[in-house]
């Protein structure tokens, strides 16, 4: 037990810097959109409480809900962090029928903190919340794909390009193939990530080799996905609806929780936390992040950097394709379709990297991020709705948060500032 | 063996096999999309030779935005300042720049509003980046989000309908010089002058060395911080034009999806151009061109039956082609020692 708290206290202590800098960012942005509100003669203050809407949190058990799963998947990460290593083996001895306390305690509490969650999301049947959780699941993934390039000192905005091509891919495996139950389900998802890290093993390849520079080859493959893969739908995988895919079969669906959430989510989450394992409890994600932190120091421990660069490439793309496919298998989004206009995955790639931002390139921040965006996201409908303010504010909203974020001293500008003005108001 | 060392130590090899890998990719491409066929030629032959007036109007206008924001682009990018939110000010501008026809009264009017739009966002690009050393490629980013989600929200705010706004007539700038619009013509000025003031003039030589090497420009007694941010200005003002220019000078409209792609794809032009302004008018107007072309498969009703491909991969050659010449060329064109870096004096 004391290494649980240990690594509880490690993640709020490493949360605490990070958070204050978010926090100051996301109140730029709020405040810009205030004043966009107010320029236009809307009022602010009513617009902001009917975007809270979409968190659903405007019932008490909602909010207490909502602190409860929070509190939960904080303490899931954290019980995840420090025993990692301890669970295949506490898996491999049930396996071997070699039962300990220990192990089944181990494997008992994570399973427990699970099935609360989603008992939890069952019995409360807040749909708004529900939305708000299904949105946050493609988030928190693009997300992923543009961390861990951070981290490893590559900005790989190509999130976009792969997140259509996983949910073409799953549309295709999920819609043209007749299997079994579960493997139906595994083989759509699994391709979909084989995809979205097939398409960007080019950019990485000439990253590597050549030293093209990522951002140029990332953008341009994520306009060639963006034709390339509404002829896929039209040409290829069309169903009876001529430009859409034919629609997903009930056997390749994750089962819905409620709303349109669906099961994906705990495999998204899953994915956040094997990402945060991979970065910060493995070698290979230890290279990767020295190669991020300093190449030079990382060149002479010896380190293949190729390799580093090669594996952030590929992470990345298995987690913006499985952000595809969960558009298309893991959402009952049209009717279990993906349209040629690609409505319902445009731009997640895009947010993924301003989610990326605010959760300071850690894939457990990002979920934090994912669900803050997916919450606005969610609520800008009712904005739009009760006031008849844009939705797509949020968006511009979001582009602020980003440009804030991209000035490093920030914060330490903003506490300056504050003491000069402190400094000015005293006596002389 | 002895040869693939040698290739290895030259490091030919990982150009090679880079190159491979961008061949067999527009391959598969081509072999998806069922175009390894002669009927592609066929067909764009005829289109050549028939459509050739059509094609020529439609390539002006397509290469007038293109090539007003890809020399802008050589110009901050050679100061050292690498603004990947060119969509983005095509964005802001095209709503900002009708909203100042309207309540100045004019079209030209309106494309100056545009151009100044441009030149605000290159300057807070450029203070950000250069004063409080911000992350340019995610400042770019920012300013791509940004602007996609105020041209909704501006469209239902200022005119309240949502998704698309009809410029007046009397506002739209369709006067045409043969089969060019004026403002392309304005384009093509503004690139001889970018040419002469980068090769020609102290001030180009100053613009060169900050993006080169800024402690030279610092320790001449020159403010690098400066240069950047005008370098920059006017840059992004030239893309301002070219956003207004949508609306005022070709569609007479605003449409959300309407300059979808086209910002990423003067980023293309630049970077084939290898921040040349002539090169880079150049590559516009071929890249124009089979955007042009791809409009055209689009409507021929004949071509899409038997290449339905052909529209798609016509849309993706700008795209296509920059992978390939950033990977054939890299090295060989040089791109500014210190694009993207913030200057810190020590």
């Amino acid at each position: 037990m004391p290494r649980l708290f240990d690594a509880i206290r490690e993640y709020l202590g490493t949360l605490k810097r990070s958070l204050a800098e978010s926090l100051f960012a996301l109140l730029i942005g709020l405040l810009i959109g205030a004043g966009l509100m107010l320029a236009f003669g809307y009022d602010p203050i009513m617009g902001y409480i009917s975007m809270l809407k979409g968190f659903g949190i405007f019932t008490i058990e909602g909010f207490l809900a909502v602190l409860a799963i929070i509190a939960l998947g904080l303490l899931l990460a954290a019980f995840i962090g420090a025993y990692w290593a301890k669970i295949p083996q506490a898996l491999a001895r049930l396996w071997r029928k070699k039962i300990s306390g220990r192990s089944i305690s181990l494997v008992a509490i994570v399973v427990f903190i699970l099935f609360l969650i989603s008992r939890m999301l069952e019995f409360l049947d807040n749909v708004e919340l529900m939305e708000m959780l299904a949105y946050s699941v493609p988030l928190m993934l693009t997300a992923i794909t543009f961390a861990v390039g951070m981290r490893a000192g590559i900005f790989n905005i190509g999130a976009e390009g792969q997140v259509y091509m996983g949910a073409v891919a799953a549309a295709w495996i999920g819609g043209h193939f007749a299997l079994p139950t579960g493997l139906h389900l595994l083989a759509a998802t699994a391709f979909a990530m084989l995809i979205g890290a097939a398409w960007a093993l080019l950019p990485a390849i000439l990253k590597i080799r050549a030293g093209v520079h990522e951002v140029i080859s990332t953008i341009m493959l994520n306009w060639v996905a963006f034709f390339h893969v509404p002829y896929l739908i039209i040409n290829r995988f069309a169903g009876v609806h001529a430009e859409r895919t034919a629609t997903i079969l009930p056997t390749a669906r994750y089962p819905i929780l409620g709303a349109s959430l669906t099961a994906v989510i705990f495999v998204a989450l899953a994915a956040c936390v094997v990402v945060y394992i991979l970065l910060w409890r493995t070698r290979a994600g230890y290279e990767l992040r020295l190669v991020g932190d300093n190449p030079d120091a990382a060149r002479y421990a010896g380190i293949n950097i190729r390799r580093a660069i090669l594996i952030s490439f590929i992470i990345g793309g298995m987690a913006a394709g499985l952000a595809g496919a969960s558009q298309v298998i893991g959402r009952p989004l049209l009717g279990w379709t993906l349209p040629a206009t690609l409505g319902t995955v445009f731009g997640l790639g895009f947010s993924g990297i301003g989610i990326a931002v605010i959760g300071r390139n850690h894939p457990i921040g990002g979920i934090f991020a994912a669900l803050l965006f997916a919450g606005m996201l969610n609520g800008a409908k009712f904005m739009e709705y009760d006031w008849g303010i844009s939705s797509e504010l949020v968006v511009a909203i979001q582009g602020v948060i980003i440009i804030a974020l991209a000035i490093p001293a920030l914060l330490a500008m903003s506490r300056r500032g504050v003491r000069r003005l402190k400094i000015r108001r005293g006596p002389r | 063996m002895r040869i693939l060392a040698w290739l290895q130590r030259k490091k030919i090899l990982g150009r090679i096999i880079s190159i491979v890998a961008v061949l067999v990719f527009i391959l598969y491409l081509l072999w998806a999309h069922d175009l390894l066929r002669v009927e592609l030629f066929e067909y764009t032959t005829r289109a050549l030779t028939e459509n050739w007036k059509a094609l020529l109007l439609s390539t002006s206008l397509l290469a007038t935005p293109l090539t007003l924001a890809a020399v802008g682009e050589c110009i901050n990018e050679r100061a050292g300042l690498f603004n990947i939110g060119l969509e983005g000010i095509f964005f802001l501008s095209v709503v900002i720049g009708v909203r100042g026809a309207e309540i100045i009264g004019s079209g030209v009017a309106g494309l100056l509003v545009g151009l100044l739009t441009g030149a605000l966002i290159g300057f807070i690009f450029s203070v950000l980046a250069v004063y409080l050393r911000a992350n340019q490629l995610v400042l770019g980013m920012g300013i791509n989000i940004f602007a996609m989600g105020m041209l909704a929200y501006l469209l239902a705010a200022i005119w309240a309908f949502p998704g698309i706004h009809s410029v007046r007539p009397e506002f739209h700038i369709s006067k045409m010089l043969g089969y060019f619009t004026p403002i392309f013509f304005v384009a093509v000025i503004a690139a001889i002058l970018a040419h002469i003031i980068i090769h020609r003039t102290l001030f180009g030589i100053r613009i060169r060395a900050a993006g080169e090497k800024p402690e030279a420009v610092d320790v001449a007694g020159v403010r690098v911080d400066r240069i950047r941010i005008l370098a920059c200005t006017v840059g992004a003002a030239l893309a301002g034009l070219g956003g207004a220019f949508f609306a005022l000078g070709w569609f007479g409209e605003i449409v959300k999806e309407m300059a979808v792609g086209m910002g990423f794809i003067a980023l293309a032009v630049v970077v084939v151009a290898g921040l040349e302004p002539l090169l880079a008018l150049a590559i516009a107007f071929v890249f124009g061109f089979v955007r042009a072309l791809a409009d055209w498969v689009a409507t021929m009703p004949g071509i899409n039956v038997v290449l339905p491909g052909a529209f798609y991969i016509m849309n993706m050659v700008p795209f296509l082609v920059t992978l390939l010449v950033v990977t054939i060329f890299i090295g060989r064109r040089k791109f500014p020692r210190a694009l993207g870096k913030p200057y810190v004096r020590e």
